[in-house]
């Protein structure tokens, strides 16, 4: 397997962050950058990661099965995500939840049939005081109303 | 960048003031107002002088437990031959708190200056600020901002012409809300999974690769260039006794201005609540306030004549906690609310300790029950003793912030649980005719 020279420079450079022999810290930063150009954590680019750390793709495997963020199964190009959690539940993040699994025909961690779109329901992200959230990939929309979402929903293209 | 809220003229902006300037990130702007003013004080400072300013600042960790800053600085082993090490904890990941997003968008190099400020503390010449997966777009305002601190000599060997030397990076997190307990955090940062370590030893002894380490919270970090430039008294003299200075409070919820406001320790919630937040909205009343991010028990509306500071909150029953204050008026429904706290933790359980696993999984199931119009009058006894039942019995506190919102949600609203149940035709044997 092999990537991007920009990721491999990026690689090289995050294991000179920690103290020698301890480079295993650079396991979670590589998987996440990483997963940005692979698509998912597949078990060849856990393979390959455990090999510049000096770990097997068990001991890969059983760090990437704790983090949310970290998906073995691709998500859509466009990952979106609604913030249900206390702050915006009370202004209305369930409903807008509800309008997007409708607006997309997608469920919580589903992928459109043509792998454009990805739809979950997310934990708490800060952005409680601009609520409710919305997460598209990494760009934050704040204080979301379903209009505005149709907006944003219809503006993902290919 | 562009402010998400207005202002308040209430506000005493202390950590705050250079938000909403024109590049506030840039370190232009940053020189330009009182930047890296403190640390060219403190190198001419011994660490002792620097910990006792920090310890008469009254400074409170600002990231949930509001331990005293200046005592966890001074727990850390000088004398260890261990090299030491800065953790910034930035997996800001309690619901209700959005502070330390916009202490790093805004303004990152005062961040980095109170790194310099704890690494001259305690001996540190590494350090780390460990950013949540979900803020990717900090992690790139935070290291352009650590460049330019390199380029001007502000990081790096030979500080500002000394030979005090200093690295520091940044470390994406990967969606783990257990990641902001600092024992977990550790683990995670050395590339493991994110269950929290027994203590002690405390991370000030053993914390990141085995080596003395200080950690604190990014707006605990933040406060200090301002302690060492006004003086740990003066800042001090800002809030009340035993919770000194100024903290940024993240209000939420049915409020009119939903925001982040910086004001005083001891600030009034209420006046907080209508004269910065415009009070209640859609002319409602006043129902409940978690006061301090999700795990603090929730006040009525009855209790919150209250000033915020870490002892008034803790003595009306709740916590001050991370600052995520969350307002809800007289239409919010109590079960909902229990309920949707509950997922969030039963979620976020890490499964290292079983009365957390298993007791959110439970009350999740039991909440979801009462919610969905099947439960019984026995479930919402069960639901406070199981809760009970957690408290202090797992080896972080998570299990506790499931715990602390639930009995007193169930204890002050009771009322609203036994109308669901009422609405359930099998909940009440007794009711039920057998003639």
């Amino acid at each position: 397997m092999t990537f991007s020279p920009e990721l491999e420079a990026k690689f090289a450079d995050l294991v000179t962050h920690y103290p020698e022999g301890r480079q295993r810290a650079a396991l979670i930063p590589m998987l996440m950058f990483g997963q940005e150009e692979v698509g998912s954590i597949t078990p060849e680019f856990m393979e390959e990661v455990g090999k510049r750390l000096g770990l097997n793709t068990m001991q890969v495997d059983e760090v990437v099965g704790y983090y949310s963020m970290l998906h073995k199964k691709a998500m859509g190009k466009y990952h979106v995500q609604v913030c249900t959690n206390v702050a915006c539940l009370l202004r209305g993040g369930a409903e807008l939840y509800d309008h997007a699994c409708h607006k997309l025909g997608l469920g919580h961690k589903e992928v459109s049939a043509d792998g454009l779109i990805s739809l979950e329901e997310v934990e708490c992200m800060g952005a409680c005081s601009w609520a409710p959230a919305v997460q598209v990939n990494y760009d934050f929309h704040h204080e979301v109303t379903t209009d505005q979402l149709d907006t944003i929903l219809e503006g993902l293209k290919k | 960048m562009k402010l998400f809220n207005e202002p308040s003229p209430l506000e005493t902006k202390i950590i705050s003031f250079r938000f909403g300037l024109e590049n506030s990130a840039s370190i232009d702007t940053y020189l330009a107002n009182d930047g890296y003013k403190a640390l060219r004080k403190a190198l001419e400072m011994t660490p002792d002088d620097i910990i006792n300013e920090v310890k008469a600042s009254n400074l409170r960790g600002r990231g949930g437990a509001g331990f005293p800053t200046g005592m966890k600085w001074s727990f850390v082993p000088r004398a260890s031959e261990k090299p030491k090490y800065i953790v910034v904890n930035a997996d800001e990941s309690e619901p209700g708190t959005c502070k330390d997003r916009l202490l790093i968008q805004h303004d990152p190099h005062q961040l980095i200056e109170g790194c310099l400020l704890g690494a001259l503390a305690v001996g540190a010449k590494k350090g780390w600020i460990y950013i949540r997966g979900e803020y990717n777009y900090l992690i790139h305002i935070m290291d352009k901002a650590i460049a330019e601190a390199y380029n001007n000599g502000y990081l790096g060997k030979n500080i500002c012409g000394s030979n005090f030397e200093f690295d520091l990076y940044t470390h994406t997190g990967a969606g783990a809300y257990e990641c902001g307990e600092e024992s977990a955090l550790l683990e995670s940062l050395e590339g493991k999974r994110g269950v929290p370590r027994i203590r002690p030893p405390f991370p000030a002894v053993s914390g990141a690769f085995q080596s003395p380490t200080l950690l604190n919270n990014v707006e605990t970090f933040s406060s200090v260039p301002a302690i060492l430039r006004m003086g740990g008294q003066a800042y001090a003299d800002l809030g009340v006794p035993k919770s000194g200075g100024t903290r940024l409070v993240c209000m939420s919820g049915h409020v009119n201005k939903p925001g982040v406001y910086e004001v005083p320790l001891g600030f009034p919630l209420m006046k907080f609540v209508n004269e910065i937040g415009g009070g209640v909205w859609k002319g409602r009343a006043l129902k409940a306030i978690i006061p301090g991010g999700s795990s603090s028990p929730l006040l009525k509306a009855e209790e919150c004549d209250i000033p915020m500071d870490y002892d008034s909150i803790a003595k009306a029953g709740s916590m001050l906690g991370s600052g995520g204050l969350m307002v809800m008026d007289e239409t919010t429904d109590m079960v909902k609310v229990a309920l949707r706290i509950m997922r969030f933790y039963q979620h976020e359980s890490c499964g290292w300790c079983i009365p957390c696993r298993e007791g959110t999984t439970w009350l999740k199931k039991m909440l979801q029950r009462v919610s969905d119009g099947h439960g019984q009058t026995r479930d919402i006894d069960l639901i406070g003793d199981l809760a009970q039942n957690m408290m202090g019995r797992t080896f972080c506190p998570l299990g506790d912030a499931a715990a602390m919102p639930t009995i007193a949600i169930v204890k002050k609203y009771r009322n609203e649980f036994e109308e669901y149940v009422a609405r359930n035709p099998f909940a009440s044997p007794e009711l039920v005719s057998i003639a």
